[in-house]
């Protein structure tokens, strides 16, 4: 039994029952699939998460983004600047204890860099309702690049824990046809 | 030795029992039960917070409410009953006198009063930080440091354990090598003190910043070397648990591994890969090449959730095996129908096995693909996740084997054993629920750790679709049945260990029932004649399930925008 001692002592040149081995290799194999399907998606994919990051002070960064909200806003919304830089170019989006700064304005169909870092505390970026959700570290500056595929309104939560506002804490992005 | 070490015999397993490890291991339970009730209590309160018809707490409470939560169960209730396995696991199993054991009641010192002292720090409300206290938010010292005392009294309980297998080794004590459950424990013990190292690493320089001696913390650091412990101290658990499987499965059905070589190697895994899951929670950070998370969150190439597929299938091969050789041969699953489903021990270590598979294990490799993270991370289908492994799967494991605890070292009758049928069904169904349906809303986009799913006081609107509060009703319903399954377990435990009718020396407990151990289904079939068929088509459909639902969330993934 499981809780004695093997009753064969040299139990580990007890042949292994076929059952067993054969899905010991299947789950290998599983198990090699799974890795490889990581690498194919690089190459055959859409959705890659970027890794250029920076560090940046929070100074640095909030400079940054101000220059691109002087030079690109086009209107005001609920005291959020609007903003709505050229396509291909490089976005400005702030995390701060509560709010995702400033609304940004994309253009469907072209690919922008976003820049993401957190003034203060972690902060968690979720482009809702489409569902991607990346981490917003204070002192990292993350490039990532995206392409809206649909137009229209949305939301970006934060979904990282970040003090008693947590929940207060909604931005928006539109994307325009 | 200058004291000499008083045993007594089971009754009812033949094993020599050190009646120092029986108080250590009675200790270290009970103080686990009450952590579990305490924990539990938080635990409902979060989910009725979180069911929007009812949002029962107010924001600051649910935030203290979820860092309360998670320390008491996910460390405190798992950690000391840990502890009470890995005494049972040496001194009991190898008929061995428990090394120190004044040691041993130092380290449940320590742990106790880190325990206590954490949680008083939670509840004045100025370290509402979650479990994890991401810096740069900032917690009390007394949190930190009283999840250090906690971690040394740990360390001091595995080294502990490590004592008690050198002197039984030493005073011969068990012929061969030790039995396979003493195996997963030892692989539970090591991984335990990787776990602690890192939590040294990184919650001792954190406790200094928290006083004003360190300066900075980067917080990238910090999330890496955190989750080192965050996470591995999840694998002790499924080391634990799946060792608590073959231990039950040995006490109630007297079966076999069908190998012991295969059962080991896939422990073995365990120890040499489970520790690169940090990397499962920062496929979305900052910094790490794609080469590094694809590596390490696969545990280099699956080879740890290749040790779990394989418990999967030995654990329920050895109860077929063992069925069978009792004669219940018809079809594929006459041993599975006829299995002692009233025994309470039985039917809360199968639905463990059941759950941490299908809902765990398949959604934790899922998520912890590098790309498909993006449309997971953080969102509610994470706990959903972890709610699957550790909960389903650790908690009602030992809830599982209390059953067996009660009666064999706390030596008193099971009361209520109407009730004790009931409650692993009760407990087992409520959380499966919670896990599937918290997953669901996290499918649909709902973040984890948030007060206000309406976002009524935000500066800007946004709402979630309303298959999402559904999804979270269902999600209250379910927990309020799962707290009553665990409430049920607490009166049924607490009521036998303190109220049940005591067993005299040599007598044996009438329920639940369990094989003398002569009956043991003696040789398992040589390797050629075993014949586990219904057990080679649970673990089918197993595999069509865990193939589907990968494939089915990279069509999930491809649908989101592009992004490099």
């Amino acid at each position: 039994m499981a809780i004695t001692p093997p009753p064969q002592r040299i139990w580990w040149k007890e042949p292994i029952a076929k059952v067993e081995l054969s899905w010991i290799i299947i789950a290998f194999v599983w198990g090699l699939v799974m890795f490889f399907m990581m690498i194919y998606w690089h190459g055959a994919g859409e959705q890659n998460l970027s890794n250029e990051a920076y560090k940046i002070t929070p100074e640095r960064f909030a400079e940054k983004s101000q220059a691109m909200i002087d030079e690109y806003t086009v209107r005001e919304e609920n005291y959020f600047p609007v903003v709505h830089p050229p396509a291909g170019s490089d976005v400005y989006l702030i995390a701060r204890l509560w709010q995702w700064w400033p609304i940004l304005e994309l253009k469907k169909g072209e690919t922008y860099r976003l820049h993401l870092s957190s003034l203060d505390w972690m902060h968690g970026f979720s482009l809702q309702p489409v569902n991607i959700n990346v981490q917003v570290h204070p002192g990292y500056e993350m490039v990532v690049t995206i392409k809206p595929d649909q137009a229209g309104e949305f939301g970006i939560v934060c979904n990282e824990y970040c003090g008693l506002g947590h929940h207060l804490m909604v931005g928006k992005i539109y994307v325009v046809e | 030795m200058a004291k000499t070490t008083q045993f007594r015999t089971c009754p009812t397993t033949g094993l020599k029992v050190d009646l120092a490890a029986e108080k250590l291991i009675k200790a270290n339970a009970v103080v686990a039960v009450v952590f579990l009730a305490i924990g539990g209590l938080f635990g409902l309160l979060v989910a009725l917070t979180r069911w929007p018809a009812v949002h029962f707490l107010p924001a600051d409470w649910f935030y203290l409410a979820l860092t309360a939560h998670g320390f008491d169960v996910l460390l405190v209730w798992i950690i000391f009953f840990e502890m009470a396995v890995l005494y049972f696991a040496s001194s009991v199993l190898l008929g061995c006198r428990l090394a120190t054991p004044r040691w041993a009641w130092a380290g449940f010192a320590l742990m106790l009063i880190g325990a206590v002292v954490t949680n008083i720090v939670v509840l004045q409300g100025q370290s509402s930080v979650m479990f994890t206290s991401y810096v740069p938010m900032k917690a009390e010292p007394g949190f930190y440091l009283g999840i250090i005392l906690f971690a040394v009294g740990a360390l001091i309980g595995c080294f502990v354990f490590f004592g008690t297998l050198v002197v039984a080794r030493q005073e011969k004590t068990y012929q061969g090598s030790v039995p396979l459950v003493t195996f997963g424990a030892i692989t539970a013990a090591i991984i335990a003190v990787f776990t602690i190292a890192s939590g040294a690493i990184i919650l001792i320089p954190t406790l200094l910043w928290s006083v004003g001696l360190v300066s900075h913390i980067d917080p990238l650091v910090y999330k890496t070397i955190w989750w080192a412990m965050g996470h591995s101290s999840q694998q002790i658990n499924v080391s634990a648990h799946v060792a608590v499987w073959y231990a039950i499965a040995a006490m109630v059905l007297g079966a076999r591994p069908i190998s012991e070589k295969v059962s080991r190697m896939a422990f073995l895994m365990y120890i040499l890969f489970l520790q690169l899951a940090s990397a499962h929670h920062m496929l979305v950070e900052p910094g790490f090449s794609s080469e590094w998370k694809i590596f390490n969150t696969s545990y280099a190439m699956y080879l740890a959730v290749l040790g779990s597929m394989i418990h999967g299938m030995t654990v329920p091969g050895s109860i077929e095996a063992a069925q069978r050789a009792r004669g219940l041969t018809k079809g594929l699953f006459e041993w599975l129908r006829k299995a002692p489903w009233g025994n309470p021990a039985f039917a809360g270590m199968f639905m463990s096995l059941v759950f941490f598979g299908f809902i765990g294990g398949i959604s934790g490799v899922v998520m912890g693909t590098e790309q498909i993270n993006l449309i997971m991370h953080n969102t509610l289908y994470v706990p959903g996740h972890f709610h699957g492994t550790v909960v389903a799967g650790t908690t009602l494991a030992f809830m599982a084997i209390t059953y067996l605890l009660v009666p064999l070292i706390f030596r008193r009758e099971l009361m209520f054993r109407k009730l004790a049928q009931w409650q692993p069904y009760l407990f087992g169904i409520g959380v499966a629920g919670i896990s599937v349906f918290m997953m669901g809303a996290g499918t649909l986009g709902v973040s984890r750790r948030h007060w206000d799913m309406t976002f009524a006081d935000a500066q800007l609107p946004f709402d979630y679709p309303s298959a999402a509060f559904l999804m979270m009703g269902l999600n209250g319903i379910f927990a309020i049945l799962a707290s009553l399954g665990g409430i049920l377990f607490i009166v049924i435990v607490v009521g036998s260990v303190f109220f049940g009718k005591k067993l005299a020396e040599d007598e044996k407990p009438s329920y639940p029932e369990m094989p003398p151990a002569a009956a043991a289904v003696a040789e398992h079939g040589s390797a050629g004649t075993l014949k586990i068929p219904g057990t080679v088509m649970l673990v089918g459909i197993f595999f069509v399930a865990f193939v589907l639902y990968y494939f089915v969330n990279w069509k999930y993934l491809s649908e989101v925008w592009p992004l490099s």
